[in-house]
């Protein structure tokens, strides 16, 4: 999940590299064609196209009587409160690990060039070091419909475990990328404010975090974006919202009804889109 | 993680009203939307505190240890585990297959606007250029924000289940993801080359392959790849509602009770990401 620049230098390869990676591109797609059973002829020729049309041609028109409008409208609300309130939850988590999990604000860089270490309060920075990052990796490791059913074993069916899961999960997320932010900002400041013989304190919060603070806001709303989409599905394993309705619709063949909750998982993703384009726009 | 693309600098006029209420107004709106939420939520921290959750997790960790580790077992995981690949892989392709056409069409410097334009009539700019301009844009916008496992729910409908609906659902959502990225990168390139290419009387197709084509394609497989290592994480999933792969075997543990293959699963699954997101750096490293 590393930004899109290389990580450290990386040898380029000669001039048969893109033959190769051509012929490696090209017996990866077979491989995996043969593996996954894909069936596209199947799927597009005659009888499964057939079939494609006449389930889309089931859904219309939408249930828009009142109690499938109401029903869309409040998971609609729900999703949309579980992926905001799990977004905040994954900030107030993911921030202060973040700090956890920056070398140049434990133990090196500038912070440490006056004022050095001795060797066990080195140590005992490594080892912080090491369990913050080991701690995010966890957090992002297991998916969140999993972290959702662990919650649910926990806290019972609702929104509920869903904000969690989203919030750990994501929590994990934003503090590995938080991380990195602060890893690589800008050092010129940072001396300016030495040289003036700051603290670290005041290096931290006059020349660290400001610096980093636009980037922390822009990939927070960006993980808002993803959590939307995950609050939806969420549902599929009984943490409320539009995913439970859906999964209901699918399973009673309630067409018309899931063509309206489709249109409001449409909506309410593109209006956080939206939100989340205009307030990247006007904060950062 | 990609570079979140970052929206133009606003121009700032001190003496403008709305940007000295915005703080005000947004400080208030969102407090009023977290309050709203916290209650939607049914946010209840004393819920996780409770004797009932506590010991579920008791149980639910105690469960895990010693994961399970035996032949049998890890002989069975073997071709979940490659089918979670397979469908990460062959999903990304549908998706890039889906994503390079709906793209193109979505790019408003191809189809309507700028230089490759200045000589068409309006409405031949009209009717050939922004008609599927829009149409395109309908559809990667409908393509995107329909979740992919709602996506690859529907797909166990039509196609059953395994692992294909899963390479349907990611090829979809994915390719409306991509086919947006696709066309702001095309959008964004620099115009001067296809001016001049323009001015040197080469035609569009010209212009295309040798001005726009070389100056995009470094950020469109770069993009790609990122797509990849989202794509594997989601195919581990998908297998919740019947896609295949690994995701089809957490499930079944957990509803089993299984903790300790939970952990194996899980382990297995970090090894695949890892590896997949170590691939892709390296590969976005030579071409970026």
């Amino acid at each position: 999940m590393g930004g899109l620049r290389a990580r450290g230098a990386v040898a380029r390869p000669g001039r048969a590299a893109p033959l190769l990676a051509g012929a490696g591109v090209a017996a990866l797609l077979a491989w995996s064609w043969h593996g996954t059973a894909v069936d596209l002829p199947g799927l597009l020729g005659g009888e499964g196209l057939r079939q494609i049309t006449t389930y889309v041609g089931n859904l219309f028109p939408p249930d828009l009587s009142p109690g499938a409008w109401r029903d869309a409208a409040t998971g609609a609300v729900e999703t949309f409160a579980i992926s905001l309130i799990g977004s905040l939850l994954a900030v107030g988590l993911g921030l202060p690990l973040s700090l956890a999990a920056t070398r140049t604000l434990l133990y090196r860089g500038i912070l440490f060039e006056g004022r050095r270490l001795g060797p066990g309060a080195r140590t005992g920075r490594v080892a912080v070091y090491a369990a913050g990052k080991a701690t995010l990796t966890l957090l992002r490791t297991v998916p969140e419909v999993v972290w959702a059913l662990i919650f649910v074993f926990m806290v019972g069916l609702g929104p509920f475990p869903g904000v969690l899961a989203l919030g750990v999960h994501t929590g994990g997320v934003l503090g590995k990328l938080f991380g990195e932010v602060l890893e690589d900002v800008d050092p010129a400041p940072l001396e300016a404010l030495q040289a003036t013989g700051a603290g670290r304190l005041a290096i931290l919060v006059y020349g660290v975090l400001p610096q980093a603070l636009p980037q922390f806001v822009s990939y927070a709303l960006y993980r808002w974006e993803v959590n939307i989409r995950a609050a939806a599905m969420l549902g599929f394993v009984g943490a409320g919202g539009l995913g439970q309705r859906i999964w209901i619709a699918i399973s009673l063949f309630q067409e018309h009804q899931l063509l309206t909750l489709l249109l409001a998982i449409y909506l309410i993703v593109t209006l956080v889109d939206a939100l989340s384009a205009f307030l990247r726009a006007r904060l950062v | 993680m990609a570079r979140i693309p970052s929206a133009p600098p606003a121009d700032r006029f001190p003496a403008s009203g709305s940007r000295r209420l915005f703080p005000y107004l947004f400080t208030a709106v969102f407090a009023a939307s977290v309050l709203f939420s916290l209650r939607e939520a049914q946010v209840d921290p004393r819920r996780l505190l409770d004797g009932d959750a506590l010991g579920n997790v008791a149980k639910f960790v105690r469960g895990m240890f010693p994961p399970r580790l035996d032949g049998e077992f890890l002989g069975l995981m073997v071709r979940p585990a490659i089918e979670t690949v397979q469908i990460s892989v062959m999903g990304t392709a549908i998706a890039v297959v889906l994503g390079v056409p709906l793209g193109l069409l979505a790019t408003s410097s191809l189809t309507w606007r700028g230089v490759l334009h200045e000589r068409t009539s309006r409405t031949g700019r009209w009717l050939l250029g922004f008609a599927p301009y829009a149409a395109a844009r309908a559809v990667l916008s409908v393509f995107r924000s329909i979740p992919e496992y709602v996506w690859a729910f529907m797909f166990v409908r039509a196609v059953g289940l395994g692992p294909f609906p899963g390479v349907l659902a990611i090829g979809v959502a994915y390719g409306g993801m991509l086919g947006k990225v696709y066309s702001e990168i095309l959008e964004s390139v620099s115009p001067r080359p296809l001016e001049t290419l323009h001015a040197a009387g080469a035609s569009r197709a010209g212009v295309v392959l040798y001005g726009l084509v070389p100056q995009a394609l470094p950020n469109v497989v770069a993009y790609t790849l990122y797509r990849w290592e989202c794509a594997i994480r989601a195919s581990a999933i998908l297998g919740f509602v019947g896609a295949g792969g690994l995701g089809q075997q957490i499930e079944l543990s957990m509803r089993m009770f299984q903790f300790d293959e939970v952990l194996t699963l899980l382990a297995i699954l970090f090894v695949l990401v890892a590896s997949v997101d170590a691939i892709s750096a390296r590969i976005r490293g030579w071409v970026a």
